[in-house]
């Protein structure tokens, strides 16, 4: 549905997005994950058309966004980062205007306001004002409009910023319950909500694409090359080396009191070596209390991932790129 | 089209809603009413609309930029442009409807001046066919500087720096031209009275039928309105 290749997008003389390349297929619901300045925004808005990119191709529904652009805009519902709508004008108002810019008729217009409005509990607030209204209403008849003509995809700029827990949780089950109809990109900045709703997630971090996968892959990655925390006694020199000649572990750390030696043991992706830490512990008689994977967080991995782009280190991040 | 008519009505809409386009438009009855109190209805001068058309003109110089400084420049500021520029909507569409938006606001203020034409016959005087040309011309005029005015809006998203382009093209186009024609001869004479807005809706408001003027009136107003289509385009590009 939304294929992106190599993306870049320069604001003068500073790089905004740098090369970036994904895909998204019909029906999924894909997280954009990302800190502040990561670039989400700028990959958003050269999706939905509002601005070219410096190089690069991107097609949403098989249509280049420079030069289909008018079919790209009419199969994307978009809600922009900081929900942008005339304060003057009342909500139904608003979204009869909006409703004609997509090509309704009235009563098309009055079917399809009857549906977003019940979908987004407009009902309390649809004959008010906007300027009225408060931040969550307004993030709601931000997504109502962008609901209004059924689109086949539906891109959401931070959807949940500035609202209170109940209405984030809301519109969270609301995402959830669209991503049924609709194919669905959503940026956040935050982890455990791109967790809670999505199928996968695409981090980017300094304007690349950082990590690609569905929570538990990136999680199974993260875990794939991690460490196990080993307790044991026996002399110290001795049961580092022992650890270390088994295959599957990279590198032993030891430190040891009273007569126990706490190991953090690096694996290998391709070997689980816990077994053959409990035979040599059986076989040289040592007792063993705890052997157990030290289980890196997404968040971990999250900020480990952001920070490594933040001071430079691009090139992990370049060997990760997923499509 | 369609997308015009949406587009146009939600900008006519804003106008009305628009605490500055009333004080404008108070300002422009105050003014109007004014000049045809002071020049027309005076006993033993001309019956005729000419001075207060005159002025008019000259006001709206000022006036119209106030009007139209909003168009582009709020929906820049507070982002709105971004869900505007994202719908299937084009660009030559926005900003035809951002000209017909306060053009027809300014037609609507124009129509009030209707009181004085009735007084003018009241009173038995009024060359019809004149003040129907002045009419027309009124509208040209206005058309030619909504469209500057559209186009100052496009470049900035501070209203006061529209405002300010607005009155200084138009300034421009009127006061400064008519200046340098009294000093300058010959070819230049030509071109810089060509240009002179003001001297071009003369013929309209003394009654006279000036094809020539009708072009330069309208491939001004187009030539503005490109301008304008161009500026809202080069905003993607920033
Ligand atoms: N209009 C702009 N002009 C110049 N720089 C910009 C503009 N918009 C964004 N940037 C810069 O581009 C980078 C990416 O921004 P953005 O896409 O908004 O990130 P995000 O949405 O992930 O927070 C940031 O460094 C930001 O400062
Ligand atoms: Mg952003």
């Amino acid at each position: 549905m939304i294929h992106v290749q190599n993306l870049t997008k320069d604001y003068g003389d500073r790089r905004a997005i740098d090369g970036i390349s994904f895909h998204i297929s019909e029906g999924e619901i894909v997280g954009f994950l990302g800190p502040n300045g990561a670039g989400k925004t700028t990959t958003i808005r050269i999706l939905t058309c509002y601005m070219p990119a410096t190089s690069g191709t991107a097609t949403v529904g098989g249509h280049d966004v420079f030069t289909e652009s008018m079919a790209v805009r009419r199969i994307i519902g978009y809600l922009p980062e900081n929900v942008p709508i005339y304060p003057q004008m009342r909500v139904r108002e608003y979204l009869h205007f909006r409703g004609k810019l997509h090509g309704l008729d009235r009563s098309a217009r009055q079917a399809a306001i009857r549906r977003v409005a019940e979908l987004c509990w407009l009902g309390d607030f649809i004959d008010r004002p906007i300027y009225q209204l408060s931040k969550g209403m307004r993030q709601r008849v931000g997504l109502a409009d962008a609901l209004l003509h059924d689109p086949k995809v539906l891109i959401l700029d931070e959807p949940t910023v500035g609202l209170d827990p109940t209405q984030i949780r809301e519109t969270r089950n609301l995402i959830k319950e669209l991503a049924k109809r609709h194919t669905v990109m959503l940026s956040s900045h935050i982890l455990p909500e791109v967790e809670a709703t999505c199928q996968r997630t695409i981090i980017i971090a300094g304007g690349r694409i950082a990590a690609s996968g569905s929570p538990d892959e990136l999680k199974e990655r993260i875990r794939g090359g991690s460490r196990l925390i080993v307790e044991m006694t026996g002399p110290a020199p001795e049961v580092t080396s022992a650890i270390e000649s088994i295959t599957g572990v990279k590198n032993v750390q030891a430190t040891s009191s009273n007569g126990w030696n706490r190991l953090i043991v690096e694996t290998t992706r391709e070997r689980d070596p816990r077994e053959d830490i409990f035979r040599v512990a059986a076989n040289r008689n040592w007792t063993l209390r705890e052997l157990r994977p030290e289980v890196a967080s997404l968040e971990e991995f999250f900020i480990q991932i952001t920070a490594q782009q933040a001071t430079g280190q691009r090139a992990a991040g370049r060997g990760r790129e997923v499509a | 089209m369609r997308n015009v008519v949406a587009l146009t009505q939600r900008e006519l809409a804003a106008n009305f809603l628009s605490p500055v386009a009333y004080i404008v438009a108070l300002a422009f009855l105050v003014a109007s009413g004014h000049f045809f109190l002071a020049d027309t209805l005076v006993p033993g001068r001309e019956a005729s609309l000419r001075p207060m058309f005159d002025s008019m003109a000259q006001i709206l110089v000022f006036a119209i930029p106030l009007l139209t400084m909003r168009v582009l420049s709020e929906e820049f500021s507070t982002g709105t442009i971004e869900t505007l520029m994202t719908a299937p909507v084009s660009d030559i569409e926005v900003v035809t409807s951002k000209f017909l938006g306060v053009l027809l606001f300014y037609a609507s203020l124009l129509l009030t001046t209707l009181i004085h034409v009735g007084l003018l016959i009241y009173f038995g005087g009024g060359d019809f066919p004149a003040i129907l040309l002045a009419y027309a011309g009124m509208l040209l005029l206005g058309a030619l500087f909504v469209a500057v005015g559209v186009f100052s809006s496009s470049v900035t998203r501070y209203q006061l720096l529209a405002a300010l382009l607005g009155m200084g093209i138009l300034s421009i186009l009127t006061f400064v031209v008519d200046q340098l024609g009294r000093w300058r001869g010959g070819a230049w004479r030509t071109v810089l009275s060509y240009v002179n807005v003001l001297g071009q809706f003369e013929d309209f408001s003394k009654g006279l039928f000036d094809s020539s003027a009708i072009v330069f009136f309208i491939t001004g107003t187009l030539f503005f309105l490109f301008l304008a289509v161009k500026s809202l385009e080069s905003h993607r590009w920033r």
